[in-house]
């Protein structure tokens, strides 16, 4: 087990370099760059900010520079904020993002596996239709129409929730709504298909002719087998709430590093945006791993090898 | 090793209470708080190292210059500076400094000001706005190396309260300058002991009227009133708190739910639902929204097609029904309510002579117009800006032109190397003089993008930028040329004066409207 983890994670190495790679040349083929701004900047001041940055070097070398310091654990200083380098940036905003993706993916579980125990037990009855088509909707509804909408009602509105910001759990609770929706409703769709796969085999009529109680029977013995393809959409799904969290942070003025991603792409700031791809790779990759080993767990029939 | 759905509700529910345990933001309702939304997380408190209006907000209240602006027209007072002499010439500026204190109980002194404006000037630092500074004898040749000894600098501290300043030319704004972000003094030796982190909590000497608290990027900065201030005894803030809320609609919904006292925007969509409430405001501000042509290319290299181009467009339907937030209609550049500084009276909108000059051009009734792009970057404003001036050249000119939207740094690379027809632009002025709108468009200024150039209007910018030392004859130098601008050749079509349209809480006093919306914070209370 350990050697397999072990291979994998030796396998990174050459992922990232490509990653780098390509996100450092496609970056510098963008029209534009950091310090282009509305008042044009004089000569030599631009040419003064360049050398600071190491801009004025040719590209090769500072593409060598720059895998060296990634090689390094170094991502570089930020352009756009001076005083801090990526590293610093990353590590303050990744706590944040680190929140709000769990308690999206709790809001998407607690919802969604809810949602599709019910409809997979009641196939075809209404709470079927009724849960399949919320599911239809989260999946529909795009996160930047969904935010907004319950920031009218819960803040503005009943004024239960605040508005936007970060620090309490009441500022948690519409962002991980928003963000937690759509995968809601995709948990929903594989539990209820799982739930329908399982609840027909041997072993779960084996326990209903045991006299065991419904709920023993559905909770104990259907629901591990029927989770099985959530849990394999999970390690994608804990990805996506942490790297896709972009527009929701944005929306809701949460200091995580979505905010950090489109923004940095915007101004050209080269190391941010560098800093991002590196960080979110490695966080993907890490993510599929776990999964593959949880699934070894889970499911007998697969061998790590 | 199957785990139960209601173990991981119970781990997640953990997680979620392990990791908001977090403090709550600072509360609002009661005492002098002051809440603003800035829109945007600043980039630096390093004075030197920033540019932008956000910024300004809060260094300006942090940090204190020679002088300090008045709230209500935004003239200079005394700062850090109790008093100056200008030369007869213009050149020479000698200001007294008082006796005032850093945060960490430092006197502030005028070498304070010579190593700031070094450091500024250092090429190493390569500080962006480094040409703040260049209006010193010899600035701008430090900044490019050609004298490597500051000591010929035009800045020299001739004893701890004595701060002499040689101008390269009489520059009428120049006390205008000295309350800019660039021009603070900064602690020598915190930047030593600390280097970039200076700027930081628990870190940072600053000589404001408020100190800073905290800073957690991307969330909030506070700070607090600083009792060692020489003028504490006017301020009544106890607290100000800046929110970088990017997004100019939750902004705009947090300020309605009471979550902030200040929001400077409001998005373009709101706009009528904004100006039917109390808190709302409306101001011109000091910048002109314009229409850009490369006078290198066909067929807007021809200046009765510019004419045209201009006098076909109702500028006061624009404003009336396309950007509706109370914006002024103008074809002039230079917005009006300058001090001393009468305006041009330009084209008017007039379709029957815009149709005569395209016919002259060639194009009668538009006929064998050749294609044309008006270039914009991506913005709700913009777009409908364009849209309906696209519409106006096509009904009264019976011309097609293409609108090209593109993000904001190809928009800027584009503009920048004359890759475009015509494009849609803004300006916004640094400082309350005309030559601050009229100084881009010299020939091969970083900020003409135009291709346009002209001797007469290079003479008059020049010799009001140097040689005039009358205010009166300087006035009418570049009046001179912003006709020449906006009546004979029209590079450039402008279409309105910006206006400031924000938010402001009905128990905010001591706020008063300028032309830049500048407010500074030690003129502020809260009377609830």
């Amino acid at each position: 087990m350990l050697g397999y983890i072990l291979r994998r994670v030796a396998g990174f190495a050459p992922i990232l370099f490509v990653m780098v790679s390509l996100s450092f040349f496609m970056m510098r083929l963008a029209p534009g760059g950091p310090f282009d701004q509305e008042r044009a900047l004089p000569d030599q001041v631009r040419a003064n900010i360049e050398a600071r940055y190491h801009l004025e070097e040719p590209i090769w070398r500072q593409y060598l520079r720059y895998l060296g310091d990634v090689a390094r654990g170094d991502l570089g200083p930020s352009f756009r904020y001076p005083d801090r380098s990526v590293n610093e940036l990353l590590s303050l905003g990744f706590p944040v993002s680190v929140t709000l993706g769990l308690c999206a993916l709790g809001v998407a579980l607690a919802l969604g596996g809810t949602a599709g125990i019910l409809a997979g037990l009641r196939r075809n009855a209404f709470v079927d239709y009724l849960t399949m088509s919320f599911a239809l909707f989260g999946v529909s509804v795009p996160n930047f129409v969904l935010g907004p909408i319950l920031m009218l009602v819960f803040a503005l509105g009943l004024r239960w929730l605040p508005v936007a910001g970060w620090g309490t759990w009441r500022h948690l609770i519409l962002p991980s709504v928003t963000l937690g929706t759509f995968y809601a409703a995709y948990v929903a769709r594989l539990t209820r298909a799982g739930m329908l796969e399982v609840i027909g085999q041997d072993f779960i009529r084996t326990a209903r002719a045991k006299g065991l109680r419904e709920a023993t029977v559905v909770l104990r013995h259907a629901l591990p087998g029927a989770i099985l393809p959530v849990v394999t959409y999970l390690g994608p799904a804990s990805a996506a709430v942490l790297t896709g969290s972009v527009v929701v942070e944005t929306i809701f003025s949460i200091p995580g590093i979505g905010r950090y991603f489109v923004g940095s792409a915007l101004n050209r700031d080269y190391t941010m945006v560098l800093g991002t791809v590196v960080f979110y790779s490695v966080l993907l990759l890490v993510f599929n791993l776990i999964v593959d080993v949880l699934y070894a767990y889970l499911d007998p029939r697969v061998q790590v090898q | 090793m199957a785990m139960h759905v209601r173990e991981w509700i119970v781990a997640f529910t953990v997680l979620v209470a392990v990791s908001t345990g977090a403090p709550f933001l600072t509360p609002g309702a009661e005492g002098q708080v002051f809440r603003i939304n800035n829109m945007v997380e600043p980039e630096s408190l390093d004075p030197g190292a920033v540019t932008g209006v956000p910024e300004h907000r809060i260094l300006s209240n942090l940090f204190e210059g020679l002088t300090t602006t008045d709230p209500k027209d935004l003239s200079p007072r005394p700062g850090m500076a109790t008093s100056w002499k200008i030369s007869k010439d213009g050149l020479v500026y000698t200001f007294k400094l008082r006796d005032a204190r850093w945060t960490d109980g430092k006197p502030v002194t005028a070498h304070d000001f010579v190593y700031a404006w070094e450091r500024v000037l250092n090429p190493k630092m390569g500080a962006k706005y480094a040409q703040q500074l260049f209006y010193l004898k010899n600035g701008e040749d430090y900044n490019k190396s050609r004298i490597i000894d500051f000591s010929q600098v035009g800045v020299k501290a001739l004893d701890d309260q004595t701060l002499q300043v040689t101008l390269r030319c009489p520059t009428a704004y120049f006390l205008d300058l000295t309350s800019s972000d660039t021009l603070y003094p900064v602690p020598r030796w915190a930047i030593e002991a600390h280097g970039k982190d200076w700027g930081k909590p628990g870190k940072i000497v600053s000589n404001g009227p408020f100190r800073l608290v905290s800073w957690v990027p991307q969330r909030e900065l506070v700070l607090e009133k600083n009792p060692q201030h020489w003028d504490a005894g006017r301020v009544k803030l106890q607290r100000v708190v800046f929110l970088p809320t990017d997004d100019v609609n939750t902004a705009y919904k947090q300020f309605l739910a009471g979550e902030s006292d200040w929001v400077p925007q409001v998005p373009t969509s709101q706009i009528d639902a904004a100006r039917s409430r109390p808190e709302s405001y409306v101001t011109p501000y000091l910048g002109t929204y314009y229409i850009r042509f490369n006078v290198t290319k066909p067929p807007v290299n021809d200046v009765r097609v510019r004419k045209a181009l201009s006098m076909a467009v109702d500028r006061e339907s624009l404003t009336k029904f396309v950007t509706k937030a109370g914006e002024i209609p103008t074809s002039a550049f230079v917005p009006a309510g300058m001090r001393g500084y009468e305006g041009v009276k330009s084209l008017s909108f007039d379709v029957a002579a815009a149709k005569t000059l395209l016919a002259e051009a060639g194009y009668q009734d538009g006929k064998g117009f050749p294609k044309v792009e008006l270039l914009y970057n991506t913005n709700e404003l913009h777009r409908v800006v364009t849209q309906a001036v696209q519409q106006m050249w096509k009904e009264n000119l019976g011309i097609q032109v293409d609108l090209v939207n593109v993000e904001w740094k190809v928009y800027l690379a584009r503009q920048n190397s004359l890759d475009y027809q015509i494009s849609r632009a803004g300006w916004i002025g640094d400082y309350v003089d005309p030559n601050t709108f009229l100084d881009l468009w010299v020939t091969g200024g970083g900020n003409n993008q135009t291709g346009w150039s002209n001797k007469r209007y290079d003479d008059l910018i020049g010799q009001a930028a140097c040689k005039i030392v009358n205010p009166k004859d300087r006035m009418r130098a570049l009046q001179e040329a912003e006709k020449i601008l906006v009546v004979d050749d029209l590079p450039i079509m402008p279409l309105f004066t910006y206006v400031n349209k924000g938010m402001l809480s009905r128990w905010v006093k001591g706020w008063y409207p300028n032309i830049l919306d500048m407010h500074p914070l030690k003129y502020i209370s809260l009377e609830r």
